[in-house]
């Protein structure tokens, strides 16, 4: 394979990278920010159609010496990753108007974008690691934006328990390389598939180390303490973005390392793992929902919110680990309608806060009569956050925990019980959220229609909801196709 | 007798800087004391690799051990890249609140 057809298989992430330096060079040439907006959308709409053709013609195989690959499941979340990022940017666009740093934040956001796909395409120690950091980076920085006092308290936050966690991760990555000698999944995956008894405590201890490391990216407890801080002060298109497509690379690399890596469900220390993410799903899922019950600003609601449905894709995680073979495209599914329901809350309260001018859920009073559009779509995604047919939430839920149920052990039936009542929980403070837009008063009559490009990120956010949650079985097929390739 | 160092010993140097880092980091309330808390462990995870690479069982070839110093060289260059947006970010807090204290800042709280 050439030089240019290694480039054309990664050709998306490029695409993105190379879009993020054409935005800061356009907006020193051409200063008017409608043309930053529209060339960061265009990098976007080339780089999802040329996911989309590379997914329809069948185009796969791996690059650069075996450090990336393409294959059914980095497409499947590039194309999630591309979506959301447009989706942001969609939203975004009135926000950016009234911001002099807009150009840096789109091309902040193409840079994360473009090698998030990167994270999901390595097989790589080096190279995931090199991924990881350069979307984290690009990451920090967009949280501390704006440069207010909240924004930099975020920032700085942000970054620095991101860097002991990235300093972490590496400790076990030197460990697994140290150890096995090699530095490919595949390579690692066969040298823990020897079983050699003598290794179980080092493997143990580099895989926790790594997990540790990830735990950060997906945000699950004890990992989490930086969520709702970040999610409450960056700007709300950079915590929409983060909440969703962050989260959505970490469970993917997740999966990549620990279920390719590891060897699947059955080498000698797959026990142990699975019992570390079981853990790690109770405990997300129980200190969200009791964080998000006593919240009354609406970005930190959703930033516990989205810790405890963090928890909900480790408990796939967890029947992953047991062997379930439900297990993978549960989990992949469940991203894919966690990312649109999310997206959907946090875009309506983009647009929404901005005209409230207020965070605070008693602002949202009312909203049905001032704008029906924003309410519902709002009201929709908690409904699905919630997991209430006949929403996507409801589906994926439910295949997840059928997927732990299924793997035949007792602690995983326990695990799904305790969803299955935080999932209660979590209905007290989604619904009360719900109620003060549809039954309360509204502190005043103006009635307000979000922005076309608003409406249209908002309105395809909506239709993935309902879809996904009325027919759900081209998601899933496309989910198990996608977890197939971790499979073999 | 003669006096050899070995992958055990360069494991326990290492496993104690990161142990030190760690304590730091998590322990130090001054935003650039975490900052070097957080490069004493990258420190410690670059000693570890050239180590693994000089005496690791696994490299008895030795051809492969090349993995290990261009690992180091980017763990380099990432920690370079991460103090420069930890300092830029301490900077603007420390402008606009005058203080770089992690326990100080704290706007925003459950």
């Amino acid at each position: 394979m050439n030089a240019l057809e290694q480039f054309h298989l990664i050709g998306p992430a490029v695409v993105l990278l190379a879009g993020s330096g054409v935005v800061l060079v356009a907006d020193l040439a051409w200063p008017r920010r409608s043309s930053v907006w529209g060339l960061t959308l265009l990098a976007l709409a080339i780089a999802g159609t040329y996911t989309l053709v590379q997914a329809l013609t069948g185009a796969g195989g791996d690059a650069f010496d075996g450090a990336v690959v393409v294959d059914r499941f980095s497409l499947f979340f590039a194309f999630t990753i591309v979506t959301t990022a447009a989706a942001v940017t969609l939203a975004a666009r009135e926000w950016a108007a009234g911001f002099d740093r807009a150009p840096e934040f789109f091309s902040l956001l193409l840079v994360a974008a473009g090698a998030m796909i990167l994270l999901a395409q390595s097989v790589d120690l080096i190279a995931i690691f090199i991924a990881l950091e350069t979307t984290s980076i690009a990451q920090f920085v967009m949280a501390g934006i704006a440069r207010d006092d909240r924004g930099s308290e975020a920032g700085l936050k942000y970054l620095l328990t991101g860097a002991v966690a990235a300093a972490v991760l590496l400790y076990g990555f030197t460990f697994l390389w140290g150890l096995s000698g090699e530095t490919s999944l595949a390579a690692i995956a066969a040298f823990v598939a020897q079983g050699e008894e003598s290794m179980r405590i080092p493997l143990m201890l580099a895989f926790a180390l790594v997990a540790a490391g990830f735990g950060f990216k997906m945000a699950i407890v004890p990992f989490h303490a930086w969520v709702p801080d970040v999610y409450q002060g960056a700007p709300v298109p950079v915590a929409s973005f983060l909440s969703v497509a962050s989260k959505a690379a970490g469970f993917a690399i997740v999966l990549r390392v620990f279920y390719a890596g590891l060897g699947g469900g059955d080498t000698f220390i797959a026990g142990e793992w699975a019992l570390m993410f079981g853990v790690f799903a109770a405990a997300s899922m129980i200190f969200g929902n009791a964080g998000a019950l006593l919240q009354s600003n609406v970005k930190r609601l959703l930033g516990y919110s989205s810790i405890a449905q963090a928890g909900n894709i480790a408990v796939g995680l967890a029947a992953v680990a047991a062997g379930s073979t439900l297990g993978p495209s549960g989990v992949l599914f469940f991203i894919a309608t966690y990312v649109a329901t999310n997206l959907g809350a946090f875009l309506t309260v983009l647009v929404v806060s901005q005209r409230l001018g207020s965070d605070e859920i008693s602002a949202y009073a009312g909203l049905i009569r001032r704008s029906p559009l924003a309410a519902s779509i709002l009201s929709l995604c908690l409904l699905s956050l919630t997991g209430i047919p006949p929403t996507a939430g409801f589906i994926a839920k439910v295949y997840v925990f059928n997927a732990a149920v299924r793997a035949d052990e007792q602690w995983l039936v326990a695990l799904v019980a305790v969803a299955v009542v935080n999932t209660a929980v979590s209905a007290y403070y989604y619904l009360r959220w719900v109620r003060t837009m549809v039954l309360d008063a509204p502190p005043e009559e103006k009635a307000f229609q979000p922005a076309a490009s608003a409406q249209l990120a908002l309105g395809a956010s909506a239709a993935g909801v309902l879809l996904f949650g009325l027919i759900p079985t081209p998601l899933i097929a496309a989910a198990q196709r996608a977890a197939e390739v971790l499979q073999q | 007798m003669t006096l050899s160092v070995d992958l055990a010993h360069y494991m326990a140097v290492s496993g104690l800087v990161f142990g030190i880092g760690v304590t730091v980091a998590l322990g130090k309330r001054n935003a650039i004391a975490v900052l070097m808390g957080i490069e004493l462990m990258l420190n410690a995870v670059n000693l570890l690799l050239i180590a693994f690479a000089r005496f690791g069982e696994a490299f008895a070839g030795a051809g492969e051990a090349i993995a290990g110093h261009t690992f180091v060289v980017f763990v380099l260059t990432v920690a370079a890249a991460e103090a420069a947006v930890v300092l830029a970010m301490a900077v603007l807090v420390y402008r606009r609140r005058e203080t770089v204290e992690l326990d100080r800042i704290n706007l925003m709280r459950w």
